[in-house]
């Protein structure tokens, strides 16, 4: 077991490394007008006092930001800071990435959480639902009501939803994640503000997911339910809600657990497009900003950070799978 | 299924034991299409397809517009018309027909500005001029030859002539009485003379001759043929004076003019016993801001009388027999004169109508015609990008899967490595850097397409090399090793196809993902760019809160397209996999 897991954490760490350097050579491939529009400033800042010309300026900021060596040895170079947990300044915001990144997390963290106990909440009782009436109106209806979520794309959805809540009947703002009197606003006050203004991505985010989990739970159930025991159980003479509380739905939950517990990384990866939309500060919408600049501290930080999540989702996805089942032979 | 056996056990019920009709046996093909035309969910997904394709590839050729063509309209605009100024510059007629030099004019302007005098004498272009006032902002100027320069001593005058001048007793004597008067001017026996004054009590005397008018008052003559006249020296003279004088007529040249003095500084000149009008005299300048606007007198008339009496607004009869109001404003000295005009506009964000059946949009062009499109391009991605991820996806996971040990890990973990790089980023870096450089459309959508293709296909690759894995392993390998086909053949020839009804059924229900994907970088703007549409650039307007809530017919029918098509393919998807593998529906 022992054996295994250090075998996975050390692959984790080659593809971390070989995906990271993927990520800088294409982010190199940007013209990098952020350092020179940087040196640019500085040159007229410091041209008074007979500072530094604007070349001085521009090779001293290639020379910082490892731009003036080729793609492979700038990146060496940036990872042998980022060994040392230095991810260097943000070029967009100014501040160090990683204090920024803790500003914003919290936003995403608390979005995403929010969403899956939502979608758990309405997807499990549905996807049973739709099992125990298999081939009914009501399992059809889930069913395109399930796929039509899946098939919604987010920004469509987003700004319908805009549409609806927002500009007709003004419940809540379009954009952002505190209103305008935030600051005027007593302690709770705040709170609630910051709840309302959570209320769409939370509804955006949970109808996007509804779709596969719902679908999901009703695979494993039907799986179930066709179960000998469960046929052994009607037999017994058990009644039908123990039949499928006791018997049927202890037994979905173990697919439903592992499928979970592979989530919980992505609950830190932010959701991009949605934060977008809605200009909720959290991971996603700061890291497109920066994406979109040319951010490349920030960029960096972040894809490494994904590919870091994704690892650990499939190193537990792994992990529980051999958990959960005694059967899967480890190696 | 249950349907099925339904189905079955009824026939049973009529067709006795060894009747040949009671074992029917399909061919597989067959029983695939028979399981998944029963699927109404999948009937339905068909239909949609089929009605955004009539609807994207015929629909585009069907279409009276092209993608890229902008409606116009004509609207009403208040827009500047003419600017009026009340003139301060002295304009200049000559009497000899040269013109007065620059230098004349200059040197005119920057003496008389501050003169007092009756007569200002000024030298330029080594002559010597005098500007005599006839009255407010209106001079003639004399040029002089130089006869003689005279030298006072006390009471004596000496006179020495220049050239062959003969200078008379009368003439010493006016000269010497004028220079006592500090006069520039005098005149005797119908001759001007000037005298302009040198260095210590020294004077210059010169012969003057007229040689032009200068006024603040400007000729427009109302016919060409008299655009002769009004720069006839005498004419100008004498029609002005009578002006100054607020005389009603004059006589110029033999003939008698009538002068209609509207104001204090215009008037309509006739010839006296005729209608017809000559030319307007005024004191404003009326000029139309666009140059290829041609401003009829009876405009500019208009135009300066309102402005003369400090009207705000006039209304003028144009060519055409239409009213015109135009209204008048200060800006600085000027005066701005607009009027509604029909302009050509570009027809942005029309109402639905019978023309536009979904209205324009802010290009001004037919938003129903760039969904059809845009719809050929949404679709025509989907389908490169499947074809591509498949093509990427068969070939290493066939390679993988057939040679196993090594080869198998090493393109595996290379597999993993793709799939762990984080798909969104990378699309929005590289829409990013395409935006940096400035890639040309046309180009950007086949760019697109590659990196699409490039980051999605290792979820193909793991499908084919877990099938190929289990099929290697069955008889029928065996029977090809045997009869020594080559390994190229035995992997896409033999294997792959075995795993075709599964790549089948993940394309399709992959299909409305790329779709997705798209329009969703298209909608952030990192996609496909104008002129070009997709479905997803199209909702893009929606961005702008003003569009959104305004202008619903813009972004919601291609949002709705979008989720039908998606949703089409996906339904399509799942009545295929249930078609191809009976056991695994769910």
């Amino acid at each position: 077991m022992w054996k295994f897991i250090v075998r996975r954490v050390a692959l984790a760490a080659v593809i971390v490394f070989l995906g990271s350097f993927i990520i800088y050579g294409v982010m190199r491939a940007m013209p990098t007008s952020f350092v020179e529009a940087m040196a640019r400033q500085r040159a007229a800042a410091s041209a008074t006092t007979g500072g530094p010309t604007y070349k001085e300026w521009l090779d001293q900021l290639n020379a910082a930001y490892h731009l003036d060596q080729g793609v492979f040895l700038g990146f060496i170079s940036w990872f042998g800071s980022v060994i040392t947990g230095d991810f260097g300044d943000s070029w967009k915001y100014g501040v160090p990435v990683i204090q920024k990144f803790s500003e914003v997390i919290w936003y995403s963290v608390v979005l995403n959480i929010i969403s899956l106990v939502l979608e758990v909440v309405i997807c499990i009782p549905l996807g049973i639902q739709a099992a125990r009436r298999q081939y009914s109106g009501f399992d059809y209806g889930i069913m395109v009501f399930a796929m039509l979520c899946i098939s919604l794309p987010t920004f469509f959805l987003a700004t319908v939803l805009k549409y609806i809540f927002a500009v007709h009947l003004g419940w809540f703002d379009l954009y952002g994640i505190v209103g305008r009197y935030h600051e005027q606003l007593s302690s709770t006050g705040k709170m609630l503000d910051m709840v309302n203004h959570m209320f769409l991505p939370v509804l955006t985010l949970a109808m996007l997911h509804i779709g596969g989990l719902t679908r999901y739970t009703r695979t494993n159930m039907l799986e179930v339910l066709n179960a000998d025991y469960i046929r052994t159980a009607r037999a017994k003479g058990l009644s039908e809600r123990v039949v499928i509380n006791r018997h049927a739905f202890r037994n979905t939950l173990i697919p439903l657990v592992s499928y979970m517990s592979y989530l919980i990384p992505s609950l830190f990866s932010g959701s991009m497009i949605t934060e977008t939309l809605y200009q909720i500060p959290g991971i996603g919408y700061i890291s497109y900003d920066a994406m979109v600049a040319g951010d490349l501290p920030f960029t960096m930080f972040y894809s490494v950070f994904l590919l870091i999540l994704t690892q650990i989702s499939l190193m537990v996805a792994d992990i529980m799978y051999a958990v959960v089942d005694p059967r899967v032979r480890i190696n | 299924m249950s349907e099925e056996k339904n189905k079955n056990t009824s026939n049973e019920q009529q067709l006795s034991l060894d009747d040949g009709r009671r074992v029917k046996v399909l061919s597989p093909g067959m029983m695939v299409f028979k399981r998944f035309i029963r699927n109404k969910l999948a009937i339905v997904g068909i239909c949609v397809l089929i009605f955004m394709f009539v609807f994207s590839f015929v629909g585009g050729i069907v279409s009276p517009y092209r993608q890229d063509q902008v409606f116009y309209k004509n609207d009403f605009a208040n827009k500047e018309y003419a600017s009026a100024v009340i003139n301060n510059e002295y304009r200049f007629t000559s009497a000899t027909g040269t013109p007065l030099s620059t230098m004349v004019r200059a040197t005119f302007n920057s003496k008389v500005k501050n003169a007092s005098e009756e007569s200002v004498s000024f030298t330029a272009d080594g002559n010597t001029y005098i500007a005599t006032k006839l009255d407010d902002d209106f001079y003639t100027i004399s040029s002089g030859q130089d006869l003689a320069t005279i030298a006072l001593l006390g009471k004596m005058t000496d006179i020495k002539p220049i050239g062959d001048a003969e200078i008379g007793k009368d003439l010493k004597d006016a000269a010497t009485e004028a220079i006592r008067e500090n006069a520039a001017s005098f005149e005797l026996d119908g001759v001007e003379y000037s005298i302009t004054k040198g260095a210590a009590k020294s004077y210059t005397l010169g012969a003057l001759a007229e040689t032009g008018l200068a006024s603040k008052l400007s000729f427009d003559a109302h016919d060409n043929a008299y655009t002769k006249l009004i720069a006839d020296y005498e004419f100008r003279k004498e029609a002005e004076t009578a002006m100054h004088a607020e005389a009603d007529s004059f006589t110029a040249g033999g003939v008698e003019y009538i002068l209609d003095t509207d104001g204090e500084n215009s008037a309509v000149i006739y010839e006296k016993g005729r209608d017809e009008a000559i030319a307007s005299v005024s004191n404003v300048i009326v000029s139309p801001v666009n140059s290829d606007v041609f401003l009829p007198i009876e405009y500019k008339d208009a135009a300066a009388e309102a402005i003369a009496n400090r009207e705000t607004s006039f209304t003028y009869v144009n060519a055409d027999g239409e009213e015109e109001t135009h209204t008048i404003t200060m800006r600085g000295n000027n005066y701005i004169i607009s009027t509604m005009q029909k302009t050509l506009l570009i027809d942005m964000y029309a109402y639905p109508s019978f023309a536009h059946p979904l209205g324009t949009d802010d290009h001004g062009m037919d938003v129903l015609t760039r969904l059809m499109y845009g719809g050929r391009i949404s679709l025509m991605v989907g389908f490169v990008v499947m074809i591509l991820e498949n093509i990427i996806g068969i070939i290493i996971g066939g390679i993988s899967g057939y040679f196993g040990g090594w080869t198998d890990t090493l393109l595996m973990r290379f597999v993993d490595l793709f799939n762990s790089i984080p798909y969104y980023p990378m699309m929005i870096i590289a829409g990013a850097i395409m935006d940096s450089l400035e890639v040309d459309p046309y180009k950007r959508i086949f760019l697109l397409m590659a990196i699409m293709g490039i980051m999605g296909w290792t979820g193909v690759a793991r499908v084919v090399r877990g099938q190929i894995l289990s099929l290697r392993e069955q008889d029928f390998m065996v029977a090809t090793e045997a009869t020594g086909i080559r390994v190229s053949r035995r992997i896409f020839i033999h294997l792959v196809p075995n795993v075709m009804p599964l790549l089948i059924v993940q394309a399709t229900m992959g299909l409305g993902g790329i779709i997705l994907t798209e329009a969703t970088l298209s909608f952030l703007g990192l996609g496909i760019k104008y002129p070009l549409a997709s479905w997803g650039s199209i909702i893009n307007a929606a961005s702008q809160i003003y569009v959104m809530t305004n202008f619903w017919f813009i972004w919601i029918p291609a949002g709705l397209l979008i989720v039908l098509t998606v949703l089409g393919f996906n339904f399509v998807g799942d009545g295929l996999r249930d078609a191809f593998d009976p056991k695994m529906k769910r």
